[in-house]
C-alpha cells in the first residue's frame, strides 16, 4: 500500500483538470461511437438494446457506468468489418488477436491506434536510456500480434530500426499444457539464441522490448556465454505482457542488470496493457517504494478502475484490493466497463499521471488456477 | 512468529515475497516463508560447482564425523533457523502444527533422519559396498585385488523437489553431503521445517554453508532445479514418478503401492501376523509410501479384513499432541473431501465390502481441517479398482487372490512383504522387478533397513562408474 503523502503525489488541481478532460473525451467519444454517420455496426446494433440513449445520457465518464459489462468473447469470430466505425471506413486496416492456442481467437481491427498508444508511451521514455536513433531488439511475441508492429513503430518513430525473433505463444501455451517442459526448454534456448545472434552481430542495438521471462532467460544466456546485458550494450528495456512483483523487480535490477541505474546504466520500465487496452506507464520503480509497481492507464483514451470483486460498479478505497476494470474510448475502439482477468490495489494518483493507477496486478484469483500466465 | 529467509549458497536472502504458513486446526500465522523465482535459481546454479569444490577441501572421513555431529545437533540441541532460535520442541510443534502429524510421529521422523545421519558411515559403507569414500572424492582409486576404479561425480549438487507435507523422505538427500555433493532443496510449503533446521545442522557442525541452497518458492523454482541440476529428486504423485521415468537426470519419488502377500504356506496362521499388518498401514498415519495399501491372500481375506477393522476402526481423533494420537489432520479439508469422494467411487464397485463400514463416520470436518479415519475394505478379486489404490490416510484393500497370480497382479509395488517361506515363490518374488524393496519374512513394510539402498542407489545416481587406466609417465629431466 501506498504512504498517505507521497512526494509523487499529483495536486488537486492536477486531478480535477485531468478528471475534466475525461468527462470531455467521454462525451465525444460516445457521441462519435453512436453517431450513424461514425459509429461501427457493432456498438449501433447495441444501442437499440440500451435503455438509455447514449447520445443524450452520456455527458460524463461517471455516465459510462449505463453501460453493462461488455464481454470480450463478443470479439470472437467476424466479421472483423462490424468493428469499423463508418468514420473511419477504407483506411488500411489490421487486425490483431489475442489467445487462440485452440479455438477462435479474439480479434480486434486497429487502424492507427497502436501508433498513436505508441507514440504517447514513446514521450515517457527517458532519452537518455533509450537514445534516439538506436536500434532496438523486439524479443517478444511475432505473429498476429499488436505487440510485434507496436514496438517496431515505436523503434521506428525514435528513429532506429528494429530487430525481431520470431516467437509462437500459441505454441508455447500447447508445450504448458502437454507437459512437454523438455520441448518447452528447448523452444525457449531457440527463441534466446537468436536474440543473442542479433545483439552480438553489430547492430548497435541499445533498446529492447521483452517480457520478465524472456529477459531471465537472455540474461542468463548471456551470462553462459561470459557477458551480460549491461556489457552488451542494451541500455533500456522497456517490459511487459506478463505479471511483475516487486520481488522479481527487484532481483532483475540487482542480478539481471547490474543494479539500480545510476549504477549499471540499464534503465527498466515495466508496463502493462492489452490488446484492449493499450499500454499503461510505471511510476519510476525504486528501493525506497518497495519496488511497487504502480500503472497509469492512458488517460483519457483508457482508463483503469479498481473496482469491488462483487459488485463491478463500486470503486475500492485507495490501498484496497479488487478487481482491474477497463475502458478505452479511442475513435477506432470503443469499451465501456470490461472486468480484466488481473487484480490489484488501487493506488493514489500520480504528478505525471494524476489519476488513480492500479499496483500489484496479478492474476485474478477467481481464475487464477485455470490460467496459463507468463509463457513467454 | 519465525521468518524463515531462502538461502542462497549459504547466505540469508530477504525476499520482498513471503507465503505464510497456518497452524491447520487454529487458522494462527505460524512462520512467514520468504520466496524466490525460478531466475534467481537459474542465476545462481552458474556458481554450483563452488558447493562442490568447497566441500572436496574437507576430508571425507572429515565430513562424515561433522555429519554425527549434525544428527545431534539436529535431534538435540537449540539451532539458528531462519531470523530465531529454534529448540527441539519448537520444531515438533511447529512441522505438527503445519503437517497436521501428530507430534509424537514429528518426532519419529526426526529420529528417523537423526538415525541416518548418526550411521552415515555404514550407510555409505553399505551403499558403496565398502570402497573407501576416497575414491569418490578423487574419482578413483585402488579398490584392492590391485584393480583401479573410478567413480565420476554427475553433479556438483543434488537438487531436490521435496513434498509438502511428509517429514519421512528428507533421509534420502541427506547422504550426498559426505560425499561432497551440494544440496539445492526447494523445500514444502508446508513442511519446510526438516531441510531449515537440517541444513542449519549441518552448517552449525561446520560443513561450509556455501554448499547449500534452499529455494522456498513456486511452480517455476522447482522446474528451474529440475532442469539446471544435472541430478535431482522429486516427490510427487503418480502422473510425476510417469512423467519422469526413464531420465537418467531424475529420481522420481511417489505412491509405494506396497504390500504384503501372503502365501499359502502361510495363510492359515494369518491372525499370527496381525500386528505386523496394523503396524504396515497405520504407522506415520498412514502417510508414507511404504506404509501398506494392499494385502493380498488366496484365502480368509474376509477374516483378515475384519479383524484389521476391528483393531484400526475405532481409532478416534486426538489432539496432536497426544503420545496416542494415530490419525493425521489433512491440512487442507478439501483434499480430505475428495479423497472422500474416490474411496465412495471404488466402494460401489461390486466385489468390494468396507469392513469399517459399522464403525461410524471415516470423514469428520472441522472447521479448518478434516480427517479419515482408518478404512479397511476387502475385495473379492485383483480386478477390482481399489486394489491399485493408495491414498493418504490408513488405508488398505484385503484382496482375494490365488498364490500363483499373485505377481502378475500386483503392479508396481515399493516394498513387498512376502509372509512365506515356499522357497520357489521366494524365488519367483525376487525375480519380479516390478517390487523395489522385497521382504521376506513378517517384516512390516514401514520398517526400512538404511543400510539397504531404498529406490535406487545414491551412488549409482550421482556417480557414474567408469574405466580409469593409469599407466606411468616418463618425463624427461631438464637439461
Amino acid at each position: 500500500m501506498t504512504a498517505t503523502t507521497p512526494a509523487w503525489l499529483a495536486t488537486d488541481t492536477q486531478i480535477a483538470d485531468a478528471k475534466k478532460e475525461l468527462d470531455q473525451h467521454t462525451y465525444e467519444s460516445v457521441q462519435w461511437h453512436f453517431h450513424e454517420s461514425t459509429g461501427c455496426p457493432f456498438w449501433l446494433e447495441k444501442k437499440a438494446e440500451l435503455k438509455f440513449d447514449p447520445l443524450k445520457e452520456v455527458n460524463s465518464f461517471d455516465d459510462l457506468k449505463k453501460f453493462p459489462e461488455f464481454e470480450d468473447e463478443c470479439l470472437r469470430g467476424g466479421p472483423i468489418e462490424r468493428w469499423i466505425p463508418n468514420g473511419l471506413r477504407n483506411k488500411p486496416t489490421y487486425v490483431f488477436e489475442t489467445g487462440g492456442t485452440t479455438g477462435i481467437p479474439k480479434s480486434r481491427m486497429v487502424i492507427d491506434d497502436f501508433r498513436i498508444d505508441y507514440e504517447n508511451f514513446s514521450h515517457t521514455l527517458p532519452d537518455e536510456y533509450f537514445p534516439k536513433g538506436s536500434n532496438w531488439l523486439m524479443l517478444g511475441p511475432s505473429g498476429p500480434r499488436r505487440l510485434r508492429l507496436a514496438i517496431e513503430h515505436l523503434c521506428q518513430y525514435r528513429g532506429g530500426i528494429c530487430f525481431c525473433i520470431d516467437l509462437d505463444p500459441r505454441w508455447v501455451i500447447k508445450l504448458i499444457k502437454k507437459g512437454w517442459m523438455e520441448h518447452l526448454e528447448e523452444y525457449k534456448k531457440h527463441c534466446i539464441d537468436q536474440a543473442i545472434t542479433i545483439l552480438t552481430a553489430n547492430h548497435n542495438i541499445k533498446c529492447m522490448f521483452t517480457t520478465p521471462k524472456l529477459l531471465e532467460s537472455l540474461a542468463a544466456g548471456l551470462a553462459e556465454k561470459g557477458t551480460s546485458i549491461q556489457e552488451i550494450g542494451i541500455t533500456g528495456i522497456f517490459s511487459g505482457g506478463t505479471e511483475f512483483t516487486p520481488q522479481w523487480t527487484r532481483f532483475c535490477v540487482e542480478e539481471l542488470l547490474g543494479g539500480p541505474v545510476e549504477e549499471s546504466g540499464v534503465y527498466m520500465t515495466p508496463t502493462y496493457g492489452n490488446t484492449l487496452m493499450g499500454l499503461a506507464c510505471s511510476r519510476p520503480v525504486t528501493i525506497d517504494d518497495g519496488y511497487t509497481i504502480a500503472y497509469y492507464a492512458p488517460q483519457p483514451r483508457a482508463v483503469v478502475e479498481v473496482v469491488d470483486f462483487d459488485d463491478h460498479t463500486k470503486i475500492v478505497g485507495h490501498g484496497e484490493t479488487g478487481r482491474v476494470k477497463l475502458y478505452t474510448m479511442t475513435k477506432e475502439f470503443f469499451v465501456p466497463g470490461f472486468m480484466e482477468r488481473d487484480e490489484g490495489e488501487r493506488e493514489l494518483p500520480f504528478h505525471k499521471y494524476p489519476w488513480d493507477g492500479v499496483s500489484g496486478v496479478r492474476p485474478y484469483r477467481g481464475f487464477a488456477s485455470s490460467t496459463t500466465v507468463g509463457v513467454y | 512468529m519465525i521468518t524463515l529467509n531462502p538461502l542462497r549458497w549459504g547466505k540469508q536472502y530477504k525476499s520482498l515475497e513471503f507465503q505464510d504458513v497456518f497452524h491447520f486446526d487454529t487458522g494462527e500465522s505460524i512462520a512467514k516463508i520468504g520466496q524466490v523465482n525460478g531466475g534467481m535459481v537459474q542465476m545462481d546454479m552458474r556458481k554450483a560447482d563452488n558447493a562442490r569444490k568447497v566441500l572436496r577441501e574437507i576430508p571425507t572421513q572429515e565430513l562424515v564425523a561433522r555429519c554425527k555431529k549434525a544428527a545431534h545437533m539436529f535431534e538435540h540441541e537449540t539451532l539458528p533457523v531462519g531470523d530465531s532460535q529454534q529448540t527441539v520442541a519448537d520444531f515438533i510443534h511447529q512441522q505438527s502444527a503445519s503437517t497436521g502429524l501428530p507430534e509424537h510421529m514429528c518426532r519419529n521422523n526426526m529420529q528417523k533422519n537423526c538415525f541416518v545421519l548418526s550411521n552415515i558411515d555404514k550407510i555409505l559403507d553399505a551403499l558403496t559396498r565398502g570402497l573407501d569414500l576416497e575414491i569418490f572424492a578423487r574419482g578413483y582409486g585402488e579398490e584392492g585385488r590391485n584393480v583401479t576404479v573410478s567413480y565420476q561425480c554427475q553433479t556438483p549438487v543434488l537438487g531436490a523437489v521435496l513434498p509438502n507435507n511428509s517429514p519421512g523422505v528428507h533421509t534420502l538427500w541427506l547422504p550426498a553431503v559426505p560425499l561432497q555433493v551440494g544440496l539445492v532443496l526447494k523445500p514444502g510449503s508446508q513442511e519446510p521445517w526438516t531441510p531449515y533446521r537440517m541444513i542449519s545442522a549441518y552448517i552449525e557442525a561446520g560443513i561450509p554453508a556455501e554448499a547449500f541452497c534452499l529455494y522456498p518458492g513456486g511452480h517455476d523454482v522447482g522446474g528451474m532445479i529440475m532442469s539446471k541440476c544435472s541430478r535431482s529428486m522429486i516427490f510427487g504423485s503418480a502422473h510425476t514418478v510417469e512423467q519422469y521415468s526413464g531420465n537418467p537426470r531424475v529420481q522420481a519419488h511417489g505412491p509405494g503401492f506396497s504390500k504384503i502377500l501372503i502365501g499359502d504356506d502361510v495363510v492359515d496362521q494369518w491372525e499370527d501376523y496381525l500386528d505386523l499388518m496394523v503396524e504396515s498401514v497405520l504407522s506415520n498415519s498412514g502417510r508414507s509410501c511404504i506404509n501398506c495399501s494392499g494385502i493380498w491372500a488366496s484365502r480368509h481375506t474376509k477374516e483378515i479384513g475384519e479383524a484389521l477393522a476391528s483393531r484400526m476402526g475405532g481409532i478416534d481423533i486426538l489432539p496432536p499432541n497426544d503420545p496416542k494420537a494415530a490419525l493425521a489432520a489433512f491440512t487442507n479439508p478439501q483434499m480430505a473431501k475428495g479423497t472422500w469422494g474416490m474411496v465412495q467411487q471404488d466402494l460401489a464397485e461390486q466385489g468390494v465390502v468396507d469392513m469399517t463400514a459399522s464403525f461410524g463416520e471415516r470423514l469428520i470436518e472441522q472447521e479448518r481441517c478434516a480427517y479419515l479415519k482408518p478404512m479397511v475394505v476387502t475385495a473379492d478379486s485383483p480386478q477390482r479398482a481399489v486394489a491399485m489404490k493408495e491414498y493418504m490416510f490408513p488405508f488398505v484393500s484385503v484382496v482375494k487372490c490365488p498364490q500363483k497370480e499373485m505377481i502378475k497382479s500386483i503392479g508396481p509395488t515399493l516394498v513387498g512383504t512376502a509372509l512365506t517361506a515356499d522357497e520357489q515363490w521366494i524365488d519367483e518374488l525376487t525375480a519380479a522387478t516390478h517390487i523395489d524393496r522385497l521382504n521376506i519374512g513378517p517384516m512390516p513394510t514401514s520398517r526400512l533397513n538404511w543400510l539397504q539402498p531404498h529406490e535406487g542407489n545414491l551412488i549409482d545416481f550421482l556417480f557414474r562408474s567408469r574405466a580409469y587406466q593409469i599407466v606411468p609417465m616418463k618425463i624427461a629431466q631438464p637439461v
